[in-house]
């Protein structure tokens, strides 16, 4: 065949149509394939709110739940741990929560909404690890006489004060997430649901 | 008997070229005479291949993937099914050997620059099989679906929360829940079975066709093709089938006698093939104590931990992959062979391992900041290696290159 007597601007056009109308087919193609990877109606109806009762836990004590399959802390600070924590300000990343990393009722210097229960996602904010709680003054491994009790990650060292804020020099970017909450009654907590106004 | 044989060979070749592709491939194809030590592991990696895809295939048999049965169906594996232990030990242990081989023969291509002009396609499919290889390691670490699986998963999903705006939303596409569950699981299954198999099976295609177009480098790095006799074959070139093959079976069947020491005495290669915690079922609400990678990964998660930022560490962490891939363009030299590059290039390269090798340890252990500190000084000689490449390898003076191979 000889290309002598061809049209190649024809040609040219309707290479280029077809490729463009082939590339819309393809991308119309590939999105189911892309959207069946998010999560389905059964994981997103396992979000549900759950409560948690908070009236057995003593004081210094921490219990975990589960929500979203994630671990939810609840800890119950003493008046010692509290006072403690605005000495902490200097060698923290983001000492007044500027960062989004909790609902605007828990931006305030003990991010909770009462000051006595601390609230978190536990969750490290580096890589997802579960940090270990450890309440204890002083502890050796963690820096000695400067550790005023907090939660560390076990997999890259990172390190957070008992009001979940992170400490300057450690790989986690952020303070850990206080999920979205509110108190029923005096006793029980709603964790994934806000206070209806 | 004969001439049956031989008309049937002829009304085949008629219609597919087999015997032209075995010549082609196999009694024709010249590799150089002087192959040593290094020259095993490139069939020792494809025997482990074939080693992986029978066992991974009939693991698929007896494992179920969801999220409340599959680390019961590896229990089932290891005590029930007649044989479960061993073809799962071959596959654990397979995995581990496989990047044994890999990292020796990669070894073997920066020690005689078999990356270099013309092999540069030959590196790169290479580097493509390496790539699919960590996927398939990284995605058949979460099946048996143990503490270390879930949490093994759990940080290094985390890492594509680093990349900045879209991270999160990424994260849960790729997880599909808001944590790793039973649908990361299949899916992470999907994927370790049929899509990435696949793939690599074409790759490895392709860095032999790619290698037999070339023709294979030698210790000498000397191109046998430039001295050929009358009949167009080199010199200094011996045909793959008899002398190749019957060399390479010795080396699988030493290969074998430390494999199988393995799989019968030390199926957990004390705690780097399958780790302590990966024995306890999966649990989302704890993490254990120390989460390491599998050895074959931790001189990169050194790299990631050595970067005090999430995107910084990721960035440096796929630097650490990707600068391999472009080592064809910054290595400048006009000799392939360490045996006659310059003191700089050796030294580098000596360098490099060490700080591999480091890197490899410091990954395995739990963060201190003596640790720490020692990872960044590793991490920047790897990178070091690579980035001052260019420079060493052109202003070095060079050893003058044999005509033929030696000895």
């Amino acid at each position: 065949m000889s290309n002598e007597d061809v049209n190649q601007g024809r040609r040219w056009f309707l290479i280029g149509s077809t490729a463009a109308v082939g590339a819309v087919g393809a991308a119309g193609v590939a999105v189911p394939f892309v959207k069946s990877w998010n999560p389905s109606a059964r994981a997103k109806a396992a979000g549900a709110p759950i409560k948690i009762d908070i009236s057995k836990i003593s004081p210094g004590e921490r219990v975990i739940a589960e929500w979203r399959s994630k671990p939810i802390w609840v800890v119950r600070r003493t008046k010692e741990a509290l006072d403690n924590l605005p000495k902490l300000d200097d060698s923290l990343r983001d000492p007044r929560s500027d960062m989004d990393q909790q609902p605007a009722y828990a931006r305030n210097p003990n991010r909770s909404i009462k000051d006595e229960y601390l609230i978190l996602i536990g969750l490290c904010t580096h890589l997802g690890c579960s940090p270990t709680y450890r309440p204890e003054l002083g502890a050796k491994d963690l820096g000695g006489d400067a550790w005023l009790g907090g939660f560390f990650c076990p997999c890259h060292g990172s390190k957070f004060d008992l009001a979940g804020r992170v400490f300057q020099g450690v790989p986690a970017p952020y303070n850990l997430e206080v999920p979205p909450h509110y108190y029923e009654d005096d006793n029980t907590i709603v964790i994934g649901a806000e206070e209806k106004a | 008997m004969k001439q049956l044989v031989d008309s049937v060979m002829d009304w085949v070749n008629e219609r597919i070229p087999v015997s032209q592709l075995y010549k082609e491939h196999m009694a024709d194809y010249y590799a150089p005479k002087n192959f040593n030590f290094w020259y095993y592991f490139g069939s020792l990696a494809l025997f482990v291949l074939v080693n992986q895809l029978l066992t991974g295939i009939w693991l698929t048999m007896y494992y179920t993937p969801s999220g409340s049965e599959a680390f019961n169906s590896i229990e089932y594996i290891m005590r029930d099914v007649e044989y479960g232990w061993l073809l799962r030990y071959m596959h654990s242990t397979g995995a581990s050997a496989f990047f044994v081989v890999v990292y020796l023969h990669m070894f073997r291509g920066l020690m005689y620059g078999s990356y270099q002009k013309p092999r540069e396609l030959v590196w790169l499919f290479g580097m493509g099989i390496y790539g699919v290889l960590m996927g398939e390691a990284f995605f058949g670490y979460l099946l048996p679906w143990g503490q270390m699986s879930y949490w093994g998963a759990q940080v290094i999903l985390s890492l594509v929360g680093a990349v900045p705006i879209v991270g999160d939303d990424l994260t849960l596409w790729v997880r599909g829940d808001y944590v790793i569950s039973g649908v990361t699981l299949n899916r992470f299954f999907a994927l370790h079975v049929v899509a990435l198999p696949i793939v690599l099976l074409g790759l490895v295609v392709m860095h032999l066709f790619a290698l037999h177009e070339v023709g294979s480098n030698n210790p000498d790095g000397v191109e046998i093709k430039e001295k050929k006799d009358s009949k167009g074959v080199p010199l200094d070139g011996i045909p793959f089938h008899p002398y190749y093959t019957v060399k390479d079976i010795v080396g699988v069947v030493i290969f074998l006698l430390v494999f199988c020491s393995v799989i019968f005495f030390f199926p957990d290669g004390g705690g780097l093939i399958l780790e302590a915690p990966n024995f306890e079922p999966s649990n989302a609400l704890k993490t254990p104590v120390h989460i390491a990678p599998v050895w074959y990964f931790t001189p990169y998660y050194s790299v990631l931990r050595a970067v005090p930022d999430k995107l910084g560490g990721v960035i440096a962490m796929g630097a650490a992959i990707a600068f391999l891939f472009v080592l064809p363009w910054l290595d400048r030299s006009k000799v392939k062979s360490m045996r006659y590059k310059g003191w700089m290039s050796k030294v580098a390269l000596a360098m490099f391992v060490v700080s591999f090798l480091v890197l490899g340890y410091l990954g395995t252990q739990p963060p201190t900041p003596g640790k720490t500190l020692a990872a960044q000084v590793f991490t920047l000689i790897y990178f070091l290696y690579f980035i001052f490449m260019p420079i060493y390898t052109t202003m070095e003076k060079t050893k003058p290159v044999p005509e033929r191979v030696t000895g």
